[in-house]
């Protein structure tokens, strides 16, 4: 074998090698996580899920209302930071005189690079007393901890929305404005469909975001095992909990019963960030499909 | 010979890009005869695409730029302040370099001038785009999926997908900027074709790298060096006994 070859060799199987690592590390952290939960799994089951009970003294565990903040605070998180994100991401693209385009772009994407620590502590200190005053209560909760991470997700989905926004080819856009289109006929009529997939994908990953933050909602979220009447109240997440208690996990069924919480909480963000990757997928495939049908028509020319 | 009527006036027009020191057109004289297709050719950065451009005012969407002089229009100077301009563009049509079908389907490409003017009606709606599509060539082909995604069609039907979405209007004149230059030769035999059938109705003026092109689809040619117009005329005129020795070099190909 020529040297030439041999290093092409071990080129091609280093990068494999690391390639696979990741992978690796993928289904390790998976097993870990399986093994430390399955005294859990076997002590409650499925009704892990729906048990609201969380009374390590007495040793019964249920994660319902872990799972159910984490749902709703990223819920509330969600419905605050999407609509704003978008406008944000319009007036930034297409109607921002460009002298503010780019110092306002900046500091959206400045806000996306303040650490977590620092937003939840904001929202403890200033945020969580605000609302005391306006609702009651201790300001903790899971509107507090919805709102600071819609602020935590806004610059995100603001950014790769107007990144998605500018990609609408310029003639494009002239094209609907040669036929009487308005800025706000091209916006809603060209732009937003043309970066329809952008959008949602950046909606989807901010999801999945949401919902794995741990810092910041451990500061707002009140952390007690409630499921709340209202969302005024304090709750807690499941990553708040985690970052919570294990300090306290004396016993072999809680230390079990939050890796169980772990799991879930890594088989929900799996899923979050497959739906967005599946999402991009279904998109590109459209265009292979069109190409896959060319590809038809030539072999059945060739046989001819 | 058939009475010449005056569609567009271009009258003594200059044009200055933002930030620019020098003007890119220079003192514009052109008439632009009704129902007729006009060709403006020239070699790049001549400015006959910055001429098409002004008539329908697309050059407003870039702040800063500078119209001087008069575009004479239905009556009026459309270079005026307060010309209206979502209507203009619905008297005047455009048609770019590439097609740019919108991220919708064939029906809704059509339809969506006719929307943006208030039509809502489904059967006048339908009524409306078969036609355009007739109009531009296209309904043979796309009569049996009009609900699928324009994108799917072929460079050349996406073109004339922009055609008829520009004629479902009913705009008085369209402008073509080099229509054909993203096109394989069949498509732009086609696209030839149907602006030689369009002129019927519409008033044309097309701007083309292309001299055979402007030779064999246009009455009137115009062509234009360094942001002055050499020399307007009929087609046949221009090509074959034009006045002017820089217009003669032009099209035999010794510079340009």
């Amino acid at each position: 074998m020529s040297s030439y070859a041999l290093k092409e060799r071990v080129f091609h199987h280093l990068t494999k090698f690391f390639a696979f690592l990741v992978l690796f590390f993928l289904v390790a952290i998976f097993v870990v996580l399986l093994v430390k939960a399955y005294p859990a799994i076997e002590a409650f089951g499925f009704d892990f899920l729906t048990d609201e009970k969380w009374a390590p003294n007495l040793g019964i565990f249920g994660g319902f209302p872990a799972i159910y903040g984490s749902f709703i605070s990223t819920l509330i998180a969600m419905l605050l930071a999407v609509p704003v994100a978008i406008g944000i991401a319009i007036f930034l693209s297409e109607v921002a005189p460009s002298r503010l385009k780019s110092p306002m772009g900046v500091s959206i994407e400045l806000l996306a690079a303040i650490p977590s620590v620092v937003y939840g502590m904001w929202g403890l200190f200033y945020f969580a007393p605000l609302m005391r005053d306006l609702v009651g209560g201790n300001g903790l909760g899971l509107f507090t901890a919805g709102f600071i991470l819609s602020l935590m997700i806004l610059p995100f989905i603001a950014a790769i929305t107007r990144d998605s926004l500018n990609t609408t080819p310029q003639i494009l856009k002239e094209s609907a404005y040669a036929l009487g289109a308005t800025k706000w006929d091209v916006i809603k009529d060209v732009m937003i469909p043309y970066a329809k997939a952008g959008i949602i994908g950046s909606v989807i990953l901010a999801l999945g975001r949401a919902f794995g933050e741990t810092m910041a909602v451990t500061f707002v979220m009140g952390n007690v095992h409630n499921v709340p009447d209202s969302i005024f109240q304090a709750a807690t997440s499941i990553p708040a909990t985690l970052a919570n208690e294990f300090n306290e996990a004396d016993t072999e069924l809680y230390y079990s019963s939050l890796f169980f919480l772990a799991l879930i909480l890594f088989i929900i963000s799996f899923a979050i960030i497959s739906l967005a990757k599946f999402h991009f997928l279904k998109r590109r495939k459209k265009v292979s499909d069109r190409k896959h049908k060319w590809h038809k028509l030539v072999k059945q020319w060739r046989r001819k | 010979m058939e009475k010449e009527i005056i569609d567009l006036e271009v009258k003594d027009f200059s044009f200055r890009y933002a930030g620019a020191s020098a003007d890119s057109l220079k003192k514009i004289n052109l008439p632009i005869i009704k129902n007729k297709v006009t060709a403006l050719i020239g070699p790049s950065g001549c400015g006959k695409t910055t001429l098409l451009r002004s008539l329908n005012r697309i050059h407003d969407l870039y702040p800063g730029n500078e119209y001087r002089g008069e575009v004479n229009f239905e009556g009026r100077n459309i270079l005026s302040a307060d010309e209206d301009l979502i209507h203009l563009r619905t008297r005047i049509g455009m048609i770019f370099q590439k097609p740019t079908a919108f991220p919708m389907s064939i029906y809704e490409n059509i339809a969506y001038g006719l929307k943006l003017q208030g039509i809502k009606d489904k059967t006048v709606l339908s009524g409306r785009i078969e036609k355009a599509l007739k109009g531009g060539a296209l309904w043979g082909e796309v009569k049996e999926r009009l609900n699928d995604e324009a994108d799917a069609l072929s460079g050349g039907q996406q073109q004339r997908l922009c055609i008829s979405r520009a004629i479902a209007v009913e705009p008085e004149i369209i402008l073509f900027d080099e229509p054909t230059s993203a096109l394989d030769p069949i498509s732009t035999e086609a696209i030839e074709k149907l602006i030689m059938e369009l002129k019927d109705e519409v008033t044309i003026v097309i701007v083309t790298h292309n001299m055979q092109q402007a030779q064999r689809i246009s009455d009137y040619t115009a062509f234009m060096y360094l942001g002055d117009l050499i020399e307007y005329g009929e087609t046949d005129k221009i090509f074959n006994n034009p006045d002017e020795e820089l217009t003669k070099q032009y099209i035999s190909g010794q510079f340009g």
